[in-house]
């Protein structure tokens, strides 16, 4: 179907965007890259009175910015940026371009590619993905696994909330009307850690049946010293779990990670899955998972 | 090259139906006020009038009568719809036209070759019956057109992986992978590569268009 009328606006900075949210509230919704927005309109699921389209405010929102803590991805970097980082980077010649883009944290890279086709990801936003909140998106979860945040404007002002105060429900962020997400901020991973994410889809580009953006870090002797994990698709957001108890010191278990995890999500029955096998997706994902990102910690140690 | 365009035109001209007057600039536009957009098309520069909730699908199709791109799913799941814009590809079903006012747009049409004849995409489907009814080709084309730009000399694997996002009901997709791994090999057979892929279509005597959409 086609979407229904709407008002359009399409501001040229985002103070403009601010005082046009602030004029219509819960009357306006942002359009940045659409690819979860329009197909609701299409389908009428949604009819906002006024389209907010950002897209003419790349120079204010289409940037990384980074540095050795953190990176914040602002409003209009498309997942395809992101994804097009390979995690350990080749040797060879670097552009200035690269060399930052190449510092973009591991985990979130990975995850970026598992997000959609390419097709959609050369449209999707990072932080469009992170409001529209789908318990099934990959990128909440690597969010909430890696203590990031998402920054808010409105003309009141700025504020930053928290990965874990961010993702209220299915669909459904801590965005109030009137305000617009600027960037979220993703911390670099600590040192001796190492990271991984793996998912089960029915084909690749499809939303996840489960998902797991998992981390272990290494304490000075090359023992696990933590492992935590955010799985998605097992509840209305994203879980966080932390492994720790079954894989700490020398002797590393990762079924047992895995059993453990399986009891600390409660994932529901849908027409895509039961709930009896997204926990057993739960169990051998961790699995998967928890033994590359070991061996990823190992390799950033030096001690593979 | 894409027109720089001037981006406070739409605010500027927003009009309301039966009225050209001019809205005051910083105002919102009202549902189904129309706009005036300039594309770029198969190099072909295009000023349309259209609602903002016109798709870009809908655009190219109903306003430009470039019936190349086809519609299936209309919310991103099938691929038919994919265009090249600025030389990525993009679902236009989930495009608004107005919010691509000013840049460049691929379609099938503009895969021909540079003498107006198959471009090397659309021959090596032919080759290789890499289609049946011909629904979802125009997607397919235009998909394995900018996978082929950026990687010329893909494996079967990476073939396979490109047009993921592609679905067919016909082919089985076998003679589609191959038809990709054909075309690579078109291409780089072909003087000049893949660089007149970015943006192809023939460029003579094409003067810009004007076309007034119904709302
Ligand atoms: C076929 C298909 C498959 C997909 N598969 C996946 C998948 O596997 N995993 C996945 O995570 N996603 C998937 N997506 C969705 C895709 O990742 C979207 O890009 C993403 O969910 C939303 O980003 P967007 O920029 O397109 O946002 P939009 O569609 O523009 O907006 C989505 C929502 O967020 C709001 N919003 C967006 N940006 C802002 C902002 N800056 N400030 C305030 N509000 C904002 C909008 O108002 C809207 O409510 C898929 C989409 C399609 C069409
Ligand atoms: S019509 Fe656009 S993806 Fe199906
Ligand atoms: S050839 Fe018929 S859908 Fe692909």
């Amino acid at each position: 179907m086609k979407p229904p009328s709407f008002g359009y606006h399409r501001p040229q900075t985002v103070a403009e965007a601010l005082s046009v949210l602030a004029r219509y509230g819960p009357d306006a919704k942002v359009l940045a890259g659409g690819q979860s927005l329009i197909p609701l309109l299409n389908m009428r699921l949604a009819a906002p009175k006024v389209l907010v389209d950002i897209n003419r405010l790349g120079a204010e929102l289409d940037r990384l910015d980074e540095d050795e803590q953190a990176v914040r991805v602002g409003a209009l970097v498309r997942h395809a940026r992101l994804a097009r980082r390979t995690p350990s980077t080749s040797t060879t010649g670097t552009s200035m371009a690269d060399a930052a883009e190449a510092s973009i944290p591991p985990l979130l890279a990975e995850a970026t590619r598992y997000v959609a086709h390419p097709t959609i990801r050369n449209r999707g936003t990072t932080v469009g993905s992170l409001v529209h909140a789908d318990p099934a998106a990959e990128l909440p979860a690597v969010l909430l696994l890696c203590g990031g945040s998402v920054e808010l404007a409105s003309v009141h002002g700025t504020r930053t909330v928290p990965a874990e105060q961010f993702f209220v429900g299915p669909l459904q962020s801590a965005l109030a009307p009137g305000e617009l997400a600027v960037a979220a901020t993703f911390p670099r991973p600590p040192a001796r850690s190492g990271s991984a994410f793996r998912e089960v889809s029915r084909r690749a580009g499809d939303y996840a049946l489960v998902g797991v953006a998992l981390q272990v870090a290494l304490d000075g002797d090359g023992q696990v010293a933590s492992a935590r994990a955010a799985y998605l698709s097992v509840g209305p957001t994203p879980v966080l779990v932390d492994l720790t108890d079954a894989v700490h010191g020398s002797t590393v278990d990762w079924e047992d990670a895995g059993r453990l995890a399986q009891s600390q999500v409660e994932p529901d029955d849908d027409i895509h899955a039961s709930a009896a096998y997204r926990r057993h997706l739960v169990g051998v994902l961790t699995r998967r998972a928890g033994e590359v990102a070991l061996a990823r910690a190992r390799e950033a140690s030096g001690d593979a | 090259m894409t027109p720089e365009p001037d981006t406070r035109l739409v605010g500027a001209t927003a009009v309301t139906p039966g009225d050209s007057g001019t809205a005051d600039r910083g105002t919102v536009p009202a549902a189904g006020d129309l706009f005036d957009i300039t594309l770029r098309v198969n190099r072909v520069p295009y000023t349309v009038r259209v609602p903002a909730r016109r798709l870009l699908s809908d655009c190219l199709r109903h306003d430009l009568k470039l019936t190349g791109t086809h519609v299936g799913c209309e919310h991103g799941v099938c691929g038919a719809c994919t265009v090249l814009l600025d030389g990525e590809p993009v679902r236009s079903c989930l495009l608004l036209a107005v919010t691509v006012d000013g840049q460049s747009v691929t379609t099938m049409e503009g895969c021909r070759g540079p003498d107006g004849g198959l471009g090397p995409v659309q021959r090596a489907f032919m080759e290789c019956h890499g289609l049946q009814c011909g629904f979802c080709t125009p997607g397919f084309v235009t998909t394995v057109t900018a996978f082929l730009a950026e990687n010329p000399d893909p494996t079967e694997e990476q073939a396979r992986e490109a047009i993921g996002g592609n679905l067919c009901r016909c082919t089985g997709y076998q003679n589609i992978v191959k038809s990709v791994l054909r075309a690579a090999e078109l291409i780089r057979a072909a003087d000049g590569g893949a660089g007149h892929l970015r943006e192809p279509g023939s460029t003579n005597g094409n003067g810009p268009v004007t076309v007034d959409g119904e709302a």
